[in-house]
């Protein structure tokens, strides 16, 4: 494996290793180019993760101090754990549960088709799904999505049988075990689903796509790539040009280094990214890195989500098996006649005892509680994902007091719903309640969103300098070798689980950063 | 398809002198033992009184019936090793031990640990929610009993799965019942 000098300015530096920066690196490792991944976290894989929902949560969780403000729900149950995402090489791609789905053509241009909505900050994308088409293809053969590329779906568990029995009388047409990122056969080196449950814990098999155990090694196997671990970048350098020199970060013990690069590509996820933006202040960008628009930290999404929990008359054991392969799609469409605009997904969900303990109903106690979690064994699941509408106004920030271990301001990360996002809420639990209801469900619960894990939007990508952080290509309008490379690049957030388009941008990013490079562009 | 056996049963013996409560757990000094002489803790911190009390209350705020009181116990026996070395801790315990029986002597005449009725003891819990000691209590439930693996198989939950080779063969698809619904 690579090890580079802390002095070599001809690197490239990505920060974080997840869906966009381990991808990234992976990709550019591959072109020949010399690549840093710096890593908050340690590295975690198969052989370590476990099967305990707390055990787990206290091994791989982003853990750090947050604050949160705002009249979401989160912010009341859950007031320092805004997001629910990963410290650890692979970022969020630990966690995550493989759904991998296409934007919808239409969601490439909501402005376009949704029209001018009071109280939000929506734009089309500056790139559109006919571009993104080639980029799908090579991301999802990649990860192994099913249902693409002549894969074969998974098998429904019973959660997914009691879903497709109700989503048959509701009528729905389209549904299926979903387009996973997990192997129903052997492929690519690891093995097929063994259907343990536990998706979100990190995958004891494998058979689940991550960047950290998948691609980051890929790159490693080149030589080109080295992957740093526990080093948590804290603030991104610059020269008298105004062009990035480097980072510091601290390393495990807490020390102070510098890295010095050629290229520096943000990936910390959409509540770090910008915060580390902000945190780069100096006395020629005095707003933070990158933000002449004003934009960073802004039009911060995080879907709007829900769950809904069914109770039947007789067992279900809903967490046997894949937690989320399971997915109505007819709902995604944009029908404003749904008092509305967007779409949202049903998606099949599964929690462990514990878990359902903390999220059915934060706050919750007596009676009424106990007799929901005495039937956990009956209940079956799903959870809702929709497009959130972006708002200026719902933002990470830095704190004005409080700071971290190595002094510096920790986030605050402030959000309210939109009219459409509350009233797509209570649509899609209205028609998951009649779903259920329609195969005898004898009591349906409605729960509240799950502190974040699709954070989004916060260096937003636009056609033009004024209205966002980077162009097309995640390059930021104000320095031209540095690039952002997560989520956080993404201008709206369609009704879809974000991880295959983050995918899909690193490597179209990665092209772009290659043909800048050798041009001497950047 | 693969159903679980629910009930575990597992008894100890003691002796059972001294003052009975509402829930029918028996205090001598420090000691409380349970009402099916299942079990018993000592609780030299913060009193074998307030501990019957948060028994009572972590039983009222996730009360289920086919779990026994050594589980709730399990909970307060850890907030009395913790009172032994914070103070804080031991004081708001006992301070808000005293308000909560106030006001249930107040309503009904009883030490809210005392009250028969669980209708009258909720009563008195949803006049104290503001309590930090009922919300430490209700936070730490959360995890105290339901993280507890004993518990698990009680509620159905078959908790870890990946070393016996996840579910492929043991059930995940066997659902058996809808073609009737």
């Amino acid at each position: 494996m690579a090890k580079f000098s802390k002095n070599d300015d001809s690197l490239v530096v990505i920060i974080g290793s997840g869906a966009g920066g381990g991808v990234l690196g992976m990709e550019l490792a591959m072109k020949g180019i010399k690549t840093v991944v710096l890593e908050a976290g340690g590295r975690h894989g198969p052989q370590d993760f476990v099967n305990d929902e707390w055990a787990s949560f206290g091994q791989i969780s982003w853990l750090d101090q947050r604050t949160t403000s705002g009249d979401w729900r989160v912010s009341r149950d859950f007031s320092g754990l805004p997001s629910w995402i990963v410290k650890a090489v692979g970022g969020s791609t630990l966690h995550w549960a493989g759904a991998s789905l296409r934007f919808q053509p239409h969601e490439w241009k909501v402005k376009t088709n949704y029209g001018n909505i009071k109280n939000t900050s929506i734009m089309d994308w500056p790139i559109d799904h006919k571009e993104m088409d080639k980029w799908y293809t090579r991301a999802e053969n990649h990860m192994g999505t099913l249902g693409t590329g002549g894969r074969e779906r998974l098998p429904g568990n019973n959660n997914y049988k009691v879903f497709e029995a109700g989503a048959k009388r509701m009528g729905y047409k389209n549904f299926h075990t979903g387009n996973m990122s997990i192997n129903s056969k052997p492929y690519d080196g690891r093995v097929a689903c063994q259907q343990i449950g536990f998706c979100f814990q990190g995958c004891k098999s494998g058979a689940k796509w991550s960047a950290g155990y998948v691609s980051i090694p890929k790159g490693e196997a080149t030589g080109n790539l080295e992957c740093r671990t526990n080093a948590q970048v804290i603030k991104i350098e610059h020269d008298k040009s105004g062009k990035v020199t480097g980072v510091v970060y601290a390393d495990a013990k807490g020390k102070q280094q510098r890295q010095k690069a050629r290229v520096v590509c943000v990936a910390g996820n959409s509540i770090e990214s910008p915060r580390l933006l902000l945190n780069s202040e100096s006395s020629m960008f005095k707003n933070g890195l990158a933000n002449s628009s004003g934009e960073v930290g802004k039009n911060y999404m995080r879907h709007m989500t829900a769950s809904t929990y069914a109770i039947f008359e007789n067992p279900v054991y809903f967490y046997r098996g894949t937690t989320m392969a399971g997915i109505v799609t007819d709902e995604s469409i944009n029908d404003p006649k749904r008092g509305f605009v967007g779409g949202y997904e049903l998606e099949t969900l599964a929690l462990g005892l514990p878990f359902m303990a903390a999220f059915l109903d934060p706050g919750q106690w007596g009676r009424g509680f106990a007799s929901s979690m005495e039937r956990y064994d009956h209940m079956a699941g799903l959870w809702i994902v929709g497009e959130d509408m972006p708002q200026s106004t719902n933002a990470v920030t830095l704190h004005k007091k409080l700071k971290d271990q190595h002094g510096m301001p920790i986030p605050n990360v402030n959000f309210s719903d939109h009219e459409n996002d509350i009233k797509m809420r209570n649509h899609a639990w209205k028609q998951s309640t009649a779903l259920y209801k329609s195969v005898g469900a004898t009591k349906v619960l409605q729960t509240p969103p799950y502190p974040s894990t699709h954070n989004l939007g916060t260096n937003r990508m636009s056609a033009s300098a004024k209205d966002g952080v980077c162009n097309r290509n995640g390059q930021t309008w104000d320095i031209k070798n540095l690039f952002i490379s997560d989520g956080s690049q993404f201008t709206t957030g369609a009704a879809e689980n974000p991880t295959l388009t983050i995918v899909a941008l690193a490597m179209r990013q990665a092209e772009f950063i290659a043909k800048q490079m050798s041009s001497k562009a950047i | 398809m693969r159903l679980l056996n629910k009930s575990t049963i597992s008894r100890r013996t003691f002796l059972k002198t001294g003052t009975v409560t509402a829930l029918g757990l028996t205090i001598m000094g420090p000691m409380i033992i349970g009402k099916d002489k299942s079990w018993a803790a000592t609780f030299s911190n913060i009193g074998a009184d307030d501990a019957a009390t948060l028994i009572q209350m972590a039983r009222d705020i996730y009360p289920h019936d086919f779990l026994a009181d050594k589980y709730y116990a399990k909970v307060i026996q850890g907030y009395d090793s913790a009172a032994g070395k914070d103070k804080a801790l031991k004081s708001m315990i006992s301070k808000e031990c005293k308000k909560i029986n106030s006001s249930a002597k107040k309503k009904y005449k009883n030490n809210y640990r005392m009250i028969n009725r669980e209708v009258e003891r909720v009563d008195i819990l949803k006049s104290n929610t503001k309590s930090p000691l009922f919300a430490k209590v209700r936070g730490d439930l959360v995890t105290g009993l339901y993280n507890n693996k004993e518990v698990w198989p009680k509620f159905g939950y078959e908790g870890e799965s990946a070393s016996k080779g996840g579910y492929l063969n043991r059930g995940y698809n066997d659902i058996d019942w809808l073609d009737k619904v």
